[in-house]
């Protein structure tokens, strides 16, 4: 029984890390954001994810048990107690990177949420209900840009395109189930991934032709976040973010 | 980069159903889609409203400040325009 909880655990965490990391870095935009109504925009978006985040924190702290809270499962986990995929810890770069990141991260993210709307677990349901009305402006909003930007002009359709071969290796990993979310799928709590690759392929599909971009013919995927094993640049957004309670353990508004 | 600026568009919000859409401020916007979105991000974000209409402030025609003798004067001693003059029963409460 422990043990389904722990994987119980992981797989929340996982859920989490990926709206927490993504929204961290979408935040190193505010205030630099291109014009401002893009800056608030994007800086709303950002705020949707981190308070699904919040909310999938509280969860797993309570599932935990013990002096655990939301704050010690953002800010006092190491790189490697990581669970999110290595796409949402890619640097921001430029614009048509932080667009192409976001659209691959919101398909997943509302199909993600179409499916555990139906989750045997009460409180990921819960949360599910309410951030796919978030996830559905966050798809529109990312869709409209890569169509905007990559049938644009010849110099921003060339952008988006460099973003889209440098990232799209980065897109397999949402597919690949690590142990917690197989376990999950069988029990009827965890998505299952399969099903949600195929809406993940046919929607992108659908918007990239409309942008007038192409998938990149290589099929080389990464992996490994899913695990803790990140890249470089999961050691320094979390040094920015947790930098407050490591050095003021406990410290509050 | 180019340097070209956005059109403005004038963004009107309607706080609940049964109110009219009020004039609330201006946005940049490089279309009509963009234009809605940008107004909700930007002047729904703590719940103002529940409509958005925007338009492009070029289609927006103003009355000339000069003219305001000729349009808004001859208002100005007409007191009968104004229902003042009827004794209204008591019960009757939001006239």
């Amino acid at each position: 029984m422990a043990e389904t909880k722990d994987i119980l655990i992981d797989y929340v965490l996982h859920l989490a890390d990926n709206s927490m990391i993504l929204g961290q870095r979408n935040a190193e935009w505010c205030g630099h954001g291109p014009v401002l109504e893009q800056d608030i925009a994007l800086t709303n978006i950002t705020l949707d994810l981190i308070g699904e985040a919040r909310s999938l924190y509280q969860y797993a702290a309570e599932l935990k048990g013990g002096d655990s809270t939301e704050d010690s499962m953002a800010f006092l986990r190491d790189v490697t107690q990581y669970r999110n995929t290595l796409l949402l810890e890619q640097n921001n770069t430029d614009w048509a990177y932080t667009i192409t990141r976001q659209f691959f991260y919101d398909v997943f993210h509302y199909y993600l949420q179409e499916a555990l709307i139906n989750s045997s677990d009460e409180r990921l349901k819960e949360i599910a209900k309410k951030t796919i009305k978030e996830s559905t402006y966050h798809v529109k909003w990312s869709s409209e840009w890569m169509i905007r930007l990559g049938d644009g002009t010849e110099v921003s359709h060339l952008k988006m395109q460099n973003a889209l071969n440098a990232l799209w290796e980065y897109t397999g990993e949402f597919f690949i189930p690590s142990t917690s979310e197989m376990e999950m799928q069988e029990k009827g709590i965890g998505a299952d991934l399969n099903a949600l690759s195929i809406k993940w392929r046919s929607k992108v599909e659908e918007i990239l032709k409309e942008a007038t971009l192409s998938i990149p013919e290589s099929s080389f995927q990464q992996k490994g976040g899913k695990t803790g094993m990140h890249s470089e640049h999961m050691g320094y957004i979390l040094a920015d973010m947790q930098y407050m309670q490591r050095a003021y353990p406990r410290a509050e508004w | 980069m180019s340097t070209k600026e956005w059109p403005l568009w004038e963004v009107f919000i309607r706080a609940k159903q049964g109110l009219n859409h009020k004039h609330v401020g201006s946005l940049h916007a490089a279309d009509l889609q963009m234009a809605i979105e940008n107004a909700r991000d930007v002047y729904t974000r703590r719940m103002e409203g529940v409509s958005i209409w925007v338009v492009e402030s070029k289609h927006i025609h103003a009355s000339e400040p000069s003219e305001q003798e000729a349009l808004f004067e001859p208002a100005n001693d007409k007191i009968y325009r104004h229902p003042t003059f009827y004794n209204l029963p008591v019960e009757l409460n939001h006239m």
